[in-house]
């Protein structure tokens, strides 16, 4: 009790430390960093109590119950009665892109003109200053896939790590996926429309989807024989762009919520053989084999969102994940809610954790599987050796805001700041009522 | 001639049409020049044999019906036939009155929409288009005069008496105020004939129509319009000289003391239209929206007449299910129950009429009729509801709707008895003027006929057994099947003489016309047939033909034996197999509505939110829907015995800001809307009211939305799942208003905004001025009433004015804000304008930069009520920060933690546990942050928010510790009732899949027969919010904010 009282001073000492300045991201840290005598979610599933990771040149070297601490020569960090976590992986987002997304569209990069842009880069536009990023880190989300939205083919997203001076240094992987809208084979009134009662479009949803998914599929089509030209007579960057889908280096990120959408979707897997995500997957608990047998990924885009239709059960976003489990689909949870800005990812997990997943399961949702979605499993995800020390050291169960309070994070073994502008609100503020 | 008649309607046949009508007319009128010679008639028709309907009540067998000059001169079985009539027999037909549609716009031109495209984000337009001395709002148009407008148009006069009306009120169907209704016969004669009554009725409804305006812009802003025209209406009796001649106000008046009918169109509208009525002493007709038998004893109550229309859903095409998912459980049951809404209200013993207006075509009113009779609708009843009902109510029933002498001679000839299916009308006289509908039905064919055929070859004897008049057999040795038509006047038949031989198939339609038959010689080869055409004279029938070798022929047939009464068996009625009604409308709703019990729950964890903290393995009583002991062991008697062992009892959540269960919640239109109220339009079907519970949510407050600085008053609900909607309010409560500044209500999003204000300056400024119109309002009141005590004194009038009784009552203390606010400015800038005018800001809800003035607002004694950690999406929240809460809270505020959205208030215990989490709240106070703090921030904490003997039960029964992101709601109990139990959800989930089942299969059953479907159709939810920011709805959620809706129109 008495060290876990030593740790807790040591940590508001450094908050107080860092408070006047303003918020820097950390330099590299070369050398041995361990993590000590916490109880150790590897990310996997597994748990380890009272075990300790040994970082080397940010690389985790071993984790277990019988590394070594040396006295000297290495950071240590003492994690007894806490609990550590890999980094959390925001799989799909347009952090760094859209700042204030209502009424300030200077602040806004996010949505390009045009319908088939996959020659459009997110990372190109990713702003590693935006005030969000600080308040994700400091709720140990340390990854995130930054992802272009608009059109048909929104263009590739990239894979960041969050603390960093510009993209260049926060690129964690450059162009890991190419994002594709599926259209839908609903007819969504005009809001108007339905509170007016005018009539609604009535033309056929589904023809209408089909002939969007054709011209697709022959975009597709006409890029495979592009590729298969001698010489190219004239460059044709939107076909260049998809190059790495066919050549497997590239993954295909499906939006899509319907049902029928993702049976559209696995389509697009069997033609092109491409390696299909379905991002969204309002709808997946009811097609949850046909993915599986398809090998067929899912980023669940929002756990806190309203069942579909009123007739599903009220429960139904919150047990989806549960299903998808079960079946053995590969998924990912993902937090996009526009209004707490993306740092409620834990507890979206926390509630698939409620509603029939095992805490360590939900944990996989936004670490591991996370990582195996976006291709950068081979480099996080986990905390396992040979892979980079993107760590997080929390009070108590992630999952749960009573005890969500992350004392310590690192990226690639560097300590990163937990301070941002609102903890510095927060100080300025108890400073004017003199509050403690 | 001939070449005239073919040619479409044109300007030739219009001319002809005059001539016949000059020619065979009915009247002429004096005003009117004759272009020829005059040719008067009496038109005295005298109709015998038949059986009279004369009403609900009477029917004569073997009667006489006398008219002439357009009226009924006697109907009766002793009615004399005067000398000069026209006979006509009516043996086997019956004479019913025709038919009368109260609800139509028969002849009225549809009113003309302003082109161009919806542009929500567009400028406001804040004063009405129309030019004249007419009153402020382009929706409020009682000037308009229907019988002005109306002109005769026979093709849609036709259709209708085809499907047997001889009368209609008709008006123009737009606007709130509608002007007033003209009731006409449907007879193809001058308008001023047709005219039987130019003011009728004066219509309303809640939709703005064709009004560009932009107020109103939701259904609380209609109520309200509506509401403040009574009172004007009232005001400007006194003739007052500021408001000078306004001719809608004037119209308003004039028509009050006609029918009044309101057009609700949907079973909640009903009650609310009921009600505005009631306020004004206004008993509306009201026309329904189709789904009443949802609500039946709700509308019983309304005492209202209705008018009802038989549109009924078609059968949706679910033969995919991933398109049949979207269609809800709701509107697969309406689909089956819609045709049960007529007897629905047969057997409440509600007066309604029934209308074809909403059905494309009137053939289809016709059918839909046969449903409703099939579901149980009396046929006396829909005989009255045809008839006497609407004419009654019209005061019209001295004219029309029964065959009385004096009345118009509006009646149906019919083949049978009227609501028969087989039964076909032949011809519907309007005014004592013949219509035909269908003429070959005035000869019943039917029966044995023999036949004699002369030929060059000698005569030959046949037997013909006709079926139908389009079928008939010919018996010669054999029974020789022949193609048969008679259409009441010619007779046309063919038939092959050998058995082995098959009547040569000829198309119908190709037939050549009578006395132009193309003889082609004969008919070759085995097939031939002999072919006959004829007239009918009477009973006997006789013409010419060839035979098969193609020699001409004579023939005649006469009858011998006509056929025998309807031997069809008297088919016992099946009654049609249906589900049942469910409150509220919704898979998830009630057979029955629950009722409070008397509950003791057991040893469990119990978070009192009182001075006694948490206790352990305590027992809580509940009865009479109220906490009636806490305690250990306490006895359970006659107590429904609730285990709450490792489980945890608290108060139900209280959500401070919420926007379900209303029909609309911003009246953007403009900036000061405080007369709008959202508890006239609340919506108890919101499925979000059960997935709240689910979520331990007992009592929200329903508030206007963000789009105006003065928005609408606030409506404090109880989740009672299956109440009306007024059941839903909570009882004796505060009454609030709704307050925004800032962003939202500057229009920050729109282009091109002309309402003022435009900036936070601006909205000081509308503060200020509405505070001040309200002083200076009270004082004229004042001033008035002394005024008219004194004796002799000339009273003075006073104009009440909604939006400044409401900001009165706030000034008074009787009324209560909750003002939406995000920056300090402004939070700051509300305190002195409420300073200035002596009251005190409620509560102050968003408040994200509380914290920045924690100090002025605890100083000015608000309640705070925010968001746990919401900030970034718009400009105002860049400084929002999640330690809100937490700095508010220890500078001695009352904080509470509001959803703002459907979603987020399903885990208001996980938003309230964040607070832990941001700046280290105890687990008790942050729970009362969702419970007991909200229920003082609403005045209500001596009835609700915490767990103490006396209070409501409101209390929520968790699966673990209520602040865990683990836990569940197991119970959710508001008033003792339980209205939410996860046990019951699971039993509700199995009906809903099975339901869904049974109807699907019905539903592809209804294809397979033939019958006409639509395409599935998604039911989508309209979600209302504050329009503050985007939402997590469903897939099939449509959602409407205020930006959206402040310039719809």
């Amino acid at each position: 009790m008495k060290k876990y009282l030593t740790i807790i001073t040591c940590m508001s000492f450094s908050v107080i430390a860092f408070s006047q300045a303003d918020v820097y991201p950390a330099k590299e840290y070369k050398g041995k960093l361990f993590i000590a005598n916490g109880t150790v979610h590897v990310g996997n599933g597994q748990v380890i109590e009272n075990a300790t990771i040994e970082v080397n040149d940010g690389k985790i070297v071993q984790v277990g119950t019988n590394v070594t601490v040396p006295q000297e020569g290495a950071k240590v960090v003492d994690a007894k009665g806490k609990q550590v976590y890999p980094g959390l992986i925001l799989s799909e987002t347009d952090l760094g892109l859209k700042e204030i997304g209502n009424g300030v569209r200077g602040s806004n990069d996010y949505l390009e003109l045009g319908d088939l842009n996959p020659n459009v880069r997110s990372i190109v536009a990713y702003n590693t200053d935006s005030k969000v990023t600080g308040t994700l880190r400091a709720n140990g989300i340390l990854l995130a896939g930054i992802t272009p939205a608009g059109g048909a083919i929104s263009g590739s997203s990239s894979v960041v790590q969050l603390d960093a001076w510009n993209w260049e240094d926060a690129a964690y992987k450059m162009d890991n996926a190419i994002h594709l809208n599926m259209p839908s084979f609903i007819n969504r009134p005009n809001r108007f429309a339905i509170f007016f009662g005018l009539p609604i479009d009535n033309t056929d949803p589904t023809k209408k989807a089909l002939e969007k998914m054709d011209e697709l599929k022959s975009f597709f089509r006409q890029a495979k024989a592009y590729f298969e030209e001698p010489v190219h007579k004239q460059t044709n960057l939107k076909f260049e762009a998809v190059k790495g889908l066919f050549n497997k280096s590239e993954k295909f990120f499906v939006h899509c919520n319907e049902a029928k959408q993702m049976l559209a979707a696995i389509d697009f897997a069997k033609e092109f053989g491409f390696e299909v995500t379905i991002v969204g997957g309002s709808e997946s608990f009811l097609i949850a084999d046909l993915l599986k047998q398809n090998n067929i990924s899912v980023i669940l885009q929002q756990m806190h969102e309203l069942p579909s239709t009123d007739d599903d059960d009220y429960d139904q976003p919150y047990k989806t994940p549960a299903v998808l489990q079960k079946a053995g689909v590969l998924f990912a949870i993902n937090d996009n809610h526009e209004e707490s800005r993306y740092r409620n990812l834990m507890f979206n997990a926390g509630t698939a954790a409620a509603y029939g997943l095992t805490k360590e399961q939900a944990l996989e949702a936004i670490t591991l599987s996370a990582a195996k979605i976006l291709g950068v499993a081979d480099r996080t995800g986990s905390l396992e050796p040979g892979k980079d020390a993107n760590i997080v050291v929390s009070d108590g169960d992630i999952l749960d805001m009573r005890t969500s309070i992350i004392s310590k994070a690192f990226i690639q073994g560097r300590e990163v700041s937990l301070e941002n502008k609102q903890t510095q609100l927060y100080e300025r503020y108890k400073y004017k009522y003199g509050l403690k | 001639m001939r070449t005239f008649w073919l040619r479409p309607p044109g300007k030739l046949f219009f001319v002809l049409a005059l001539l016949l009508q000059s020619l065979f007319g009915i009247a002429q009128q004096p005003t009117f020049p004759v272009n020829g010679v005059a040719d008067p008639r009496a038109r005295t028709y005298a109709f015998t044999h038949a059986t009279i309907v004369k009403d609900g009540q009477t029917t004569l067998a073997n009667a006489t019906l006398v008219i002439s000059e357009g009226r009924i001169v006697a109907a009766g079985t002793t009615a004399e036939v005067p000398k000069d009539a026209v006979v006509i027999d009516c043996s086997g037909k019956y004479i019913y009155p025709s038919f009368i549609d109260i609800y139509s716009d028969y002849g009225i031109p549809a009113p003309e929409r302003k082109k161009g495209g919806f542009n929500f984000r567009g400028p406001s337009q804040l004063e009405s288009e129309t030019k004249g001395a007419f009153g402020w709002n382009q929706a409020i148009k009682p000037e308009v005069d229907g019988s002005k407008l109306f002109v005769v148009d026979e093709a849609k006069a036709k259709s209708l008496r085809d499907a047997g009306f001889g009368s209609v009120l008709t008006h123009q169907k737009d606007g709130i105020a509608r002007g007033t209704g003209v009731f006409v016969t449907l007879a193809d004669e001058k308008e001023n004939l047709a005219i039987l009554k130019e003011k009728a009725s004066a219509n309303y409804s809640f939709n703005k129509g064709s009004s560009t305006q932009s107020y109103p812009t939701s259904m609380m802003g209609s109520i309200a319009l509506l509401r403040q025209t009574y009172l004007d209406a009232q005001w400007y009796k006194s003739k007052p000289a500021q408001e000078g001649v306004n001719l809608s106000l004037q119209a308003w008046n004039n028509n009050q003391g006609l029918p009044q009918i309101f057009e609700a169109n949907d079973k909640w509208n009903d009650l609310r239209a009921d009600r505005i009525g009631d306020e004004f002493g206004v008993q509306y007709i009201i026309k329904g929206g189709g789904n009443e038998y949802q609500r039946i004893d709700d509308i019983v109550a309304t005492k209202a007449a209705f008018i009802l229309s038989l549109n009924f859903p078609k059968a949706m095409d679910v033969d995919d299910p991933n398109n049949a998912r979207f269609v809800s459980l709701a509107d697969m049951k309406d689909w089956e129950l819609a045709p049960t809404n007529p007897a629905a209200l047969e057997k409440a013993n509600i007066a309604f009429c029934l209308t074809a207006a909403d059905v494309k075509d009137p053939k289809e009113f016709i059918t839909n009729l046969h449903k409703a009779l099939e579901y149980g609708l009396s046929e006396a009843k829909a005989f009255e509801a045809l008839t006497k009902v609407p004419a009654s109510l019209l005061g019209v029933y001295d004219q029309v709707g029964s065959i009385d002498a004096g009345k118009i001679a509006n009646f149906l000839i019919a083949n049978g008895p009227i609501f028969n299916e087989k039964t076909a009308i032949i011809e519907n006289w309007v005014q004592g003027k013949k219509y035909e509908v269908k003429e070959g039905e005035w000869s019943d064919a039917r029966g044995t006929y023999s036949l004699a055929i002369t030929s060059p070859s000698g005569a030959s004897n046949y037997a013909i057994d006709v079926k139908s008049n389009n079928s008939a057999n010919v018996i010669g040795k054999d029974t020789l099947p022949a193609k048969f038509s008679f259409d009441g006047k010619i007779v046309k038949f063919s038939f092959s003489p050998s058995a082995s031989q098959k009547p040569m198939v000829h198309d119908k339609d190709a037939q050549p016309a009578p006395g132009k038959e193309k003889f082609n010689g004969g008919l070759p080869g085995s097939g031939a047939v002999v072919l006959l055409s004829g007239v009918a004279n009477g009973n006997t029938w006789s013409g010419n033909g060839i035979d098969t070798a193609g020699n001409q022929i004579t023939w005649s047939a006469s009858l011998i034996k006509a056929a025998g009464a309807e031997t069809e068996k008297e088919k016992k009625k099946q009654e049609p197999k249906i589900g049942k009604v469910l409150y509220p409308f919704d898979g998830y709703g009630w057979d029955e509505l629950p009722k409070p019990e008397t509950m003791l729950i057991k040893n469990t964890t119990v978070w009192t939110n009182e001075k006694e903290g948490v206790l352990q393995h305590t027992d809580v009583l509940i009865r009479n829907g109220k906490i009636a002991e806490i305690g250990k062991d306490l006895p359970g008697a006659s107590a429904k015995i609730i285990d709450g062992t490792g489980k945890y009892l608290t108060a139900g959540i209280i959500d401070e800001h919420s926007h379900i269960a209303a029909a609309s919640i911003n009246e953007g239109a403009q900036s000061v809307t405080s007369e709008v109220r959202i508890g006239d339009n609340l919506n108890p079907e919101d499925i979000n009211i059960y997935r709240q519970l689910a979520g331990g949510v007992t009592s929200s407050h329903i508030l206007h939305g963000s789009a105006n600085t003065i928005g609408g008053q606030t409506q404090l609900i109880k989740l009672r799942w299956g109440a009306d909607d007024e059941g839903l309010k909570f009882r004796n409560w505060d009454p609030f208003i709704k307050f925004a500044l800032g962003e939202n209500v500057k229009r920050t999003t729109a282009m091109g905004n002309n309402r003022f204000p435009d900036t936070r300056m601006g909205v000081d400024q509308v503060l200020v001025d509405a505070f001040t119109r309200a002083l200076d309002y009270e004082r004229q009141w004042k001033t008035a009433e002394e005024n008219n005590k004194r004796k002799g004194a000339k009273p003075v009038v006073i104009r009440r004015d909604l939006e400044l009784d409401a900001l009165a009552e706030i000034l008074n203390h009787k009324r209560f804000i909750t003002c939406h606010s995000y920056v300090q400015s402004e939070i700051t800038d509300l305190i002195r304008v409420a300073d200035r005018f002596g009251f005190t800001v409620n509560t102050f809800t968003h408040v994200l930069e509380g914290y920045k003035v924690a100090d002025k607002i605890k100083a000015h004694g608000s309640s705070t009520s925010t968001f746990s950690d919401w900030w970034e999406y718009k400009m105002e929240v860049q400084d929002a920060i999640p330690y809100n809460a937490s700095i508010m809270q220890r500078m001695g505020l009352n904080v509470c933690i509001n959803s703002d959205d459907a979603e987020q208030a399903r885990h208001l215990n996980q938003e309230a546990a964040k607070s832990m989490k941001y700046g280290g709240m105890s687990e008790e106070e942050a729970w009362k942050m969702v419970t007991i703090n909200p229920a003082k921030a609403l005045h209500v904490a001596d009835r609700v928010g915490s767990i103490k003997v006396g209070k409501d039960a409101d209390v929520v029964l968790w699966s673990d510790d209520p602040l865990s992101i683990y836990a569940k709601p197991l119970k959710t109990i508001v008033d003792g009732t339980v209205y939410f139990d996860i046990d019951r959800d699971e039993a509700a989930r199995r009906y809903i899949s099975e339901e869904r089942n049974r109807l699907i299969q019905k539903m592809i059953a209804e294809k397979k027969s033939g019958a006409p479907t639509r395409p599935a159709t998604p039911s989508f939810n309209v979600l209302l919010s504050c329009g503050d920011h985007g939402h997590h709805d469903g897939l099939i959620t449509v959602d409407v904010s205020d930006d959206d809706m402040i310039n719809s129109n």
